[in-house]
C-alpha cells in the first residue's frame, strides 16, 4: 500500500495509520459478513427480512 | 489507537443514522412485499405447487427450506420481527460505515457531506448495484442456485467492483483505468450462479416491485451513510489530506 500513501504526504504515511484503518475495515467486514452471510439458523431467522431487503444471497 | 477509535466513532454515528433510516424505509417499502411473498411460500407448502417438471418442483421445494416453525427460534411476527430487522440494519450500517471510513481514509478522507454523497454512490454501486445485476434481490419462495456458490459470486463481485472503481478514481493512468473497467465487467462475464429453473409461485410484478424497492432503499442508505460521515468526519479527524480527487 506504499503506492497509496505516497500521494497523501509524508505526515500520514505511518504503518500505524494503515494498521488502524485495516483493523477498522476488517471489523466492518466481520460485522457485515456475520449479519449477511452466517449460516447459523438463529442469525438467519433474526435477520431474515434484513437479508432479503439488502439482497444478500439467502436460503 | 486514536485513529481507530475516531474511525469507529464516526462509523457508529453515521451507520446508526443510515441504518435507522433504512429500517424505516424498509418497513413500508420492502417488508410488506416479503410478507406477501411468504403467503405464496406457505401456500406452496400446504399444497405442493405443480411446476410442470418434477425437477423444478423439487428445486422450488428446496428453496422453501427456511420455514420458521420447523427450524428453531425465529422472532414472532409483528414488533419482535421488526425489532430484529431494525437492529440488523443499524448494526450493518455501522459495519458498512467502518468499511467506507477505512477505505476513504486510505484515499485521503471524505472532505464534506457532498464528497460523502459520491462515496455513498460508490458504496451503492459496489454493494447493491453490481451484485444485484447478477443476483437480483430475491423474495421468499423464489428458486435460487446453491447458496454457497451465490455467496462466493457476491463477494467476488463486490471485491472486483470496489477495486475497479478505486483504480478509476484514484490512479491517474489510462491503462489502470482500463483495468478498472475490466474488473467491473469481469464478474458479469463469468456470470452469477442461476437456478435450473426460474419457475416461481411469486408473481413477476411482485418481484419487480421488490427489486426496485430494494435498490432505491439501499441507494438512500448509502447516500445518508456517506453524507453523514462526510459531515462529522472533520470534527474528529481534522481536515482531509490534500490531493486531487474526483469530487
Amino acid at each position: 500500500m506504499n503506492t497509496v500513501t505516497t500521494t497523501l504526504g509524508a505526515d500520514v504515511t505511518s504503518a500505524s495509520k494503515f494498521m488502524q484503518l485495516a483493523m477498522a475495515g476488517l471489523l466492518g467486514v466481520f460485522v457485515v459478513g456475520f449479519l449477511g452471510f452466517s449460516h447459523m439458523e438463529v442469525v438467519h431467522n433474526a435477520g431474515h427480512d434484513y437479508r432479503h431487503s439488502l439482497a444478500f444471497p439467502c436460503h | 489507537m486514536t485513529l481507530f477509535r475516531n474511525v469507529v466513532f464516526i462509523a457508529a454515528l453515521a451507520g446508526l443514522c443510515a441504518g435507522i433510516v433504512l429500517a424505516a424505509l424498509q418497513s413500508f417499502a420492502t417488508v410488506p412485499l416479503i410478507l406477501q411473498a411468504e403467503t405464496f411460500e406457505n401456500a406452496g407448502e400446504a399444497a405442493p405447487h405443480d411446476h410442470g417438471t418434477p425437477a423444478a418442483g423439487e428445486q422450488a421445494a428446496a428453496s422453501h427450506s427456511h420455514d420458521h416453525d420447523e427450524e428453531g427460534w425465529a422472532p414472532a411476527d409483528g414488533f419482535e420481527r421488526f425489532f430484529y430487522t431494525a437492529a440488523a440494519n443499524a448494526l450493518s450500517g455501522i459495519g458498512f460505515g467502518l468499511v467506507l471510513l477505512a477505505v476513504s481514509e486510505l484515499s485521503g478522507g471524505i472532505s464534506s457531506w457532498r464528497n460523502g454523497l459520491f462515496w455513498g454512490f460508490a458504496g451503492f454501486a459496489v454493494f447493491t448495484l453490481a451484485p444485484g445485476l447478477g443476483l437480483p434481490p430475491e423474495l421468499p419462495a423464489m428458486p435460487a442456485a446453491d447458496l454457497a456458490s451465490r455467496q462466493v459470486w457476491w463477494v467476488g463481485t463486490v471485491i472486483a467492483t470496489a477495486a475497479g472503481l478505486w483504480l478509476i478514481a484514484f490512479r491517474k493512468s489510462l491503462p489502470l483505468a482500463a483495468l478498472g473497467v475490466a474488473l467491473i465487467v469481469l464478474p458479469h462475464v463469468i456470470g452469477a450462479p442461476q437456478p435450473e429453473s426460474h419457475d416461481s409461485p411469486v408473481p413477476a410484478d411482485l418481484h419487480h416491485s421488490f427489486v426496485v424497492a430494494v435498490t432505491i432503499t439501499n441507494l438512500v442508505f448509502w447516500l445518508v451513510l456517506g453524507a453523514v460521515a462526510g459531515m462529522i468526519r472533520s470534527r474528529f479527524l481534522g481536515q482531509p489530506a490534500l490531493r486531487g480527487s474526483f469530487a
